[in-house]
């Protein structure tokens, strides 16, 4: 589904990604872990083409991604959030969702003239869905900013599921959350597996990761030192040193 | 009486440009350019109905036309720079079209008077409207039909999907990116519709006065154009509306009689307003508060 080819971003002299390759398939959860530094962030804004790589390509359903610019990735079907929360703050609720309705599906179903100038009746409606999904459906008219630090975390991800993705990408969606939180994020993310779609889940939180992700890679300074089912990551000696040090 | 009717023709064309700037600040760029696409509006119009015998009407579309012409050139090297830097780079740009007009001779004899543009010495007889005969009152309806209109066309684009993605753009690029947005084409779409409105403003400006020269179109009026969206707020299009009010109405003319003393009580109160109201007099929550007081958009369910 979207992979990633001996990918390497070089800030200076830092590699902060160095020779990566990733595989995420259709339909299931990849965890992508690392303590921190160890390049998972900038892995993502590579996907989502934040800025150029330095070497290496991504590819989404067999179609090589690397050239596009940011904005063509998400029409391309990858949609993501952001580690530190970057909602519309001055918009509504719902128009942050309306922002997103990019996908080549919404361009065909609303029509040039209407998609830009027409009424909000249609786009509303299919925003709509998506905050219910997020338990958001009474706040929808709502400033964004007026929402709580919780709130907005589920809004990032209506969002981002608004611009109708085929590879959800979710960085560190439970940072800040309280356990009860976590506890319906967790259950939100199966909810969309079940539903088909294939994310890749960038998380600090170990229960939350371990439990839910199918596979999980381990990264450490930019290189990828595991892969495998949670079970087995756990178990692997080089992951437990790049967490616990060597001894 | 006159007095009155001059200073709504006045605020009225204050408003087109401070709606020029409304649009392209929107996006988040802050462009002090306005003031060279109302100069390039102003002497169009002027020359096309002057020297080309052109009705006012066809002379304003055309000066919008040519300003936003120019806007969506400026536009792509606008995109390269941001914050501090646009705003040296579009100063820049005001100065070059300031300085191209200044050293600008067109002239051409009409009815034995040579007429045109005359470098320094501006641009004199733009006497479409008294040779029409328009009264004060016929002109400041003619300017307020145009505000009108750009008027309506902006809150219809704030209530669609375009106004609400110059605002996604202006709050936050990289999440707009995110989103699929092309930034390209938003910023420059922003740029060339702030030209157009900016040309429809000198145009209409340059037959009110009919004689204008090279330092009307300066960093001042460049100024002016940018504090009214920031004083009014970017929620709504009447902000800037209500700041030109505000600033020329009421700071400008309703303190002369404070004489000198004006302009330092001038800069108090654009302090003190812009403290008590950050995001503008007309700010996104008083405008939603607004829009639920009157039934619409947040009560509309299926609006």
């Amino acid at each position: 589904m979207l992979e990633v080819k001996d990918l390497a971003k070089h800030f200076g002299g830092v590699k902060a990604v160095d020779g990566l390759d990733l595989h995420v398939r259709q339909g299931e959860i990849l965890g992508l872990i690392g303590p921190n530094g160890s390049g998972k962030s900038t892995t993502v804004n590579l996907v989502c083409g934040v800025y150029p790589a330095t070497a290496g390509t991504v590819w989404l359903e067999g179609q090589e991604i690397t050239p596009l610019p940011m904005h063509r990735r998400l029409t391309a079907g990858i949609a993501r959030t952001f580690q530190n929360i970057r909602l519309f703050g001055q918009l509504t609720v719902w128009q942050n969702l309306w922002m997103a309705q990019n996908a080549p599906d919404h361009v065909r179903e609303q029509g040039f003239f209407a998609r830009w100038f027409g009424g909000q009746a249609r786009a509303r409606a299919s925003a709509m869905d998506y905050l219910d999904f997020a338990g958001l459906a009474e706040k929808a008219d709502e400033l964004a900013s007026a929402l709580s630090f919780g709130e907005q975390r589920r809004l990032e991800m209506a969002r981002a599921l608004a611009a109708k993705p085929r590879v959800l990408l979710l960085d560190e969606p439970a940072a800040g959350m309280s356990a009860a939180e976590i506890e319906t994020l967790d259950e939100r993310i199966r909810r969309l597996r079940k539903g088909g779609l294939t994310i890749l889940l960038i998380e600090h939180h170990m229960e939350l990761v371990m439990g839910i992700a199918d596979r999980i890679v381990v990264l450490n300074f930019g290189r990828r030192i595991a892969e495998g089912t949670p079970a087995e990551v756990q178990a692997d000696r080089a992951v437990r040193e790049a967490y616990l040090g060597t001894s | 009486m006159d007095f009155y009717l001059a200073l709504l023709q006045v605020i009225g064309i204050h408003a087109l440009i401070g709606l020029s700037a409304y649009v392209v600040i929107l996006t988040g760029q802050v462009s002090l350019a306005q003031a060279g696409f109302f100069a390039i509006g102003a002497y169009v119009a002027g020359m096309l109905t002057v020297l080309a015998g052109w009705h006012l009407i066809p002379a304003l579309l055309a000066a919008g036309l040519v300003a936003g012409a120019v806007a969506f050139l400026v536009g792509f090297p606008a995109l390269r720079v941001k914050g501090l830097m646009l705003v040296v780079a579009t100063t820049a740009f005001g100065e070059a079209v300031r300085l191209f007009f200044f050293n600008f001779d067109y002239q051409v004899a009409k009815g034995g008077v040579r007429v045109g543009p005359l470098g320094g010495e501006g641009f004199k007889q733009i006497r479409f409207f008294p040779e029409n005969g328009y009264t004060t009152l016929d002109v400041l309806v003619f300017i307020w039909v145009v505000v009108g209109v750009v008027m309506a066309l902006l809150w219809w684009m704030d209530r669609s999907r375009a106004g609400a993605v110059l605002r996604a753009v202006g709050e936050d690029e990289l999440a707009a990116q995110a989103m699929g947005i092309d930034l390209t084409a938003v910023k420059v779409a922003a740029m060339t519709a702030g030209g157009v409105i900016a040309g429809f403003g000198g145009a209409i400006y340059a037959h009110y006065t009919t004689h204008i020269e090279h330092f009307n179109f300066g960093i001042v009026l460049a100024t002016f154009a940018i504090a009214y969206p920031i004083l009014g707020g970017l929620s709504t299009a009447f902000g800037t509306v209500v700041a030109v009010l505000f600033i020329q109405g009421l700071l400008i003319e309703g303190l002369r009689f404070l004489g000198d003393w004006r302009n330092l009580l001038f800069g108090a109160l654009i302090v003190l307003a812009m403290n008590l109201r950050p995001h503008g007099l007309l700010d996104a929550a008083t405008t939603l508060r607004l829009r639920r007081l009157f039934g619409r958009g947040g009560a509309g369910r299926d609006a």
